[in-house]
């Protein structure tokens, strides 16, 4: 177990060193930062000041170890766009908004897709279970973005009940929420369902039916805590995805956090920004891969030989 | 699960796994016929005969007809009071006089209250026009350019169709050889490329897709090469995995005895073992490539316009959303719809030609 948490580690970590040099260089050949940001107007000079002020004029190889540097005490470097104000400063500032969302849209996925998924399993082969597949096939097939508009036009258009965009209060989150939520609601019910039936028909529920314990009582407390294993190691996973499907939800719904920010980054060829934001991403996203992996290897023994 | 002591026979079309469902979900997954038909009129005719069947011009539109509503949509009429002169803050249900004459010659404004002399008189109430009604030249209705909303889904789905089979070509071709040669060859060839892969599939694809179109210029062929690049390492896995099982088998080693080089062995013995495995994973590719396009354009990193790729309609349709749905609402359908047949589609080709790939 522990050569195999080693080697999960070894890898994330050389990911995450492969990831850093492909963003930066990336970055580097999207174009020159100084070309969108000066004003036209600008002369050669000015141009040229800018880029060593930035260092731009350096080689490639000695930017990335200076940005490697200084990145090892914890500084990212100054946004070229934002008037020189410290990348992880911009972070900072969005990363509440994010978390904010997809600690929310976890919260949504838990609350509707569990009891939803001990529905349809405990109810298969009805109407229920039809309808609940139908809602996961859409998960699956529908763009996150093509969920939000449809969702923002109904309730907060023609329904009016909810805002369209913005951050806000509780009724700012629950559409971007949901539209985060959405395609891990249909994961999540898919996996639970499956869990249940496999635990409904094991010998134990047999026998607690069998004693006569109330149905109810079978479904909660002898199949749902049982069946909850495989869901709940899902939930890490699901925790990464957000994070970075954020990008998509926040630029439908105007919500401030580190999706826009990255995009706005992007377009103004602000490399410190995106470096910073995509290497966040990618930290979190193979961390909590590793985590995953680890969590499924302590509970099933097989995978640590495979 | 029940099951009985002899098993009946079945029937070739009945699928394994699917025979337990009931209802239309069960009949939409043993036989392909209704995703078959919504791609035939959604994606492949309109993409094959777009200049043929589109109503009009999709690239220049009629302003005279600017944000008119599908054909079935009615015109909106609101009451308003007339007024001197609005204040700095237009009121909903106010019309100043001059505009009030002009909306009554034209015949856009009805007399509710008043008016009897002919004349528009000061806190007259009028029925105003304020948005005409549909009209069945425009069926689904037109943009903000008065451009037929129609006419554009149709040459969208050119743009679907053509990105999807470039993508996946390309990207399952990339794939296909690495993965062929990763089991083929083994041993330090293998480790390179399987490490690739791994961090290619670490790494999170929307994000990685934005990069790498903004390093490029955004154009038609940036996305295909784009969405290749995210697609290739799946493959790569799958084919690796498959041709690891046939490469130990009798015919590979007959094969070499007889003299047979490397590359014939990997293209003409171990590949056409591949083919089922690699059309089912094609056909469950095709709806999260033009998911991944229609977001890309979405973000205004994809197609660039005028091009009207699906994912761009729906992002000029979104600051429409509160006046004009129809501009957003119909590419969207089209988007979801195409991706929900293809993934029935390549669900039913899985279970028929490869049920190994369930877990895939």
């Amino acid at each position: 177990m522990q050569r195999y948490i080693i080697r999960r580690v070894a890898q994330g970590l050389l990911a995450v060193v492969v990831i850093s040099v492909v963003v930066f260089a990336l970055a580097r050949v999207s174009g020159d930062p100084t070309l969108v940001l000066l004003p036209d107007e600008a002369s050669e000079e000015q141009i040229a000041n800018t880029r060593a002020e930035w260092g731009l004029d350096k080689p490639l190889h000695v930017q990335y170890w200076v940005w490697v540097n200084r990145l090892a005490r914890g500084d990212l470097g100054n946004s070229f766009k934002w008037a020189g104000t410290p990348a992880s400063e911009l972070i900072i500032e969005r990363l509440p908004a994010t978390l904010q969302l997809s600690l929310f849209a976890l919260l949504i996925s838990g609350l509707i897709a569990l009891p939803i998924g001990v529905l349809v399993a405990v109810k298969k082969d009805s109407g229920w279970d039809y309808a609940g597949k139908i809602f996961a096939i859409l998960g699956q097939s529908a763009p996150s973005f093509a969920i939000g508009l449809i969702l923002m036009w109904i309730f907060a258009v023609q329904l009016d009940l909810l805002p369209t965009s913005g951050r806000g209060g509780l009724s700012h989150m629950i559409l971007p929420g949901f539209t985060l939520g959405y395609y891990n609601v249909a994961a999540v019910m898919r996996l639970t369902r499956s869990s249940m039936l496999d635990v409904l028909d094991s010998e134990y529920v047999k026998l607690a039916r069998i004693k006569g314990v109330p149905e109810w009582k079978v479904i909660w407390k002898h199949t749902f805590r049982n069946a909850l294993i495989v869901p709940l190691t899902y939930f890490g996973l699901i925790g990464a995805v957000l994070l970075t499907g954020s990008v998509v939800t926040e630029t439908v719904f105007a919500w401030p956090g580190l999706g826009q920010l990255v995009i706005e980054a992007i377009i103004a060829r602000d490399f410190t920004v995106v470096q910073g934001v995509v290497l966040l991403f990618a930290f979190i996203y193979i961390g909590m891969n590793i985590l995953v992996d680890i969590l499924y290897a302590y509970v099933d023994p097989r995978i640590r030989y495979a | 699960m029940a099951t009985s002591a002899v098993p009946k026979a079945r029937p070739w079309h009945v699928v394994p796994g699917a025979a337990q469902l009931s209802g239309a979900y069960a009949w939409a997954r043993r036989y392909p016929l209704l995703p078959g038909t919504v791609l035939m009129f959604l994606l492949i005719i309109p993409a094959i005969f777009a200049n043929q069947i589109a109503p009009h011009d999709h690239r220049i539109g009629d302003l005279k007809a600017v944000k008119l509503p599908p054909a079935w949509v009615g015109p909106k009429i609101v009451e308003r009071t007339v007024v001197e002169r609005q204040g700095r803050v237009a009121r909903q249900n106010e019309i100043t006089l001059s505009a009030a004459k002009r909306r009554i010659e034209r015949g856009q404004a009805t007399f509710i209250s008043g008016g009897a002399d002919g004349q528009v008189d000061l806190g007259d109430k009028l029925d105003v026009v304020v948005r005409g009604g549909g009209t069945w030249k425009y069926v689904l209705g037109t943009d903000k350019q008065g451009r037929d909303v129609l006419s554009r889904i149709i040459h969208g789905s050119r743009i679907s169709l053509t990105v999807s089979t470039l993508a996946i070509v390309l990207g399952g071709g990339l794939g296909t050889v690495l993965g062929l040669l990763a089991a083929y060859r083994g041993g330090f060839v293998d480790t390179i490329i399987m490490r690739i892969v791994d961090i290619k599939l670490a790494f999170p694809s929307i994000l990685l897709a934005l990069v790498l179109v903004a390093a490029w210029k955004p154009g038609f062929m940036t996305v295909v090469i784009v969405i290749a690049v995210l697609l290739w390492a799946r493959y790569a896995r799958v084919v690796r995995g498959e041709a690891l099982s046939i490469k130990h088998k009798d015919f590979i080693d007959r094969a070499r005895v007889a003299g047979a080089s490397d590359l014939r062995i990997m293209f003409r013995h171990i590949f056409p073992n591949l083919i089922n495995t690699l059309i089912v994973l094609a056909t469950l590719e095709v709806g999260h490539v033009i998911i991944l396009e229609s977001t890309l354009s979405f973000l205004g990193a994809g197609i660039p316009r005028p091009t009207p790729a699906w994912g761009v309609m729906v992002a000029d349709g979104r600051e429409l959303i509160t006046s004009a749905w129809w501009i957003f609402l119909f590419p969207t359908l089209a988007i979801v719809m195409t991706v929900l047949s293809m993934n029935l589609l390549g669900d039913w080709m899985r279970d028929k030609l490869d049920p190994k790939l369930r877990n895939v």
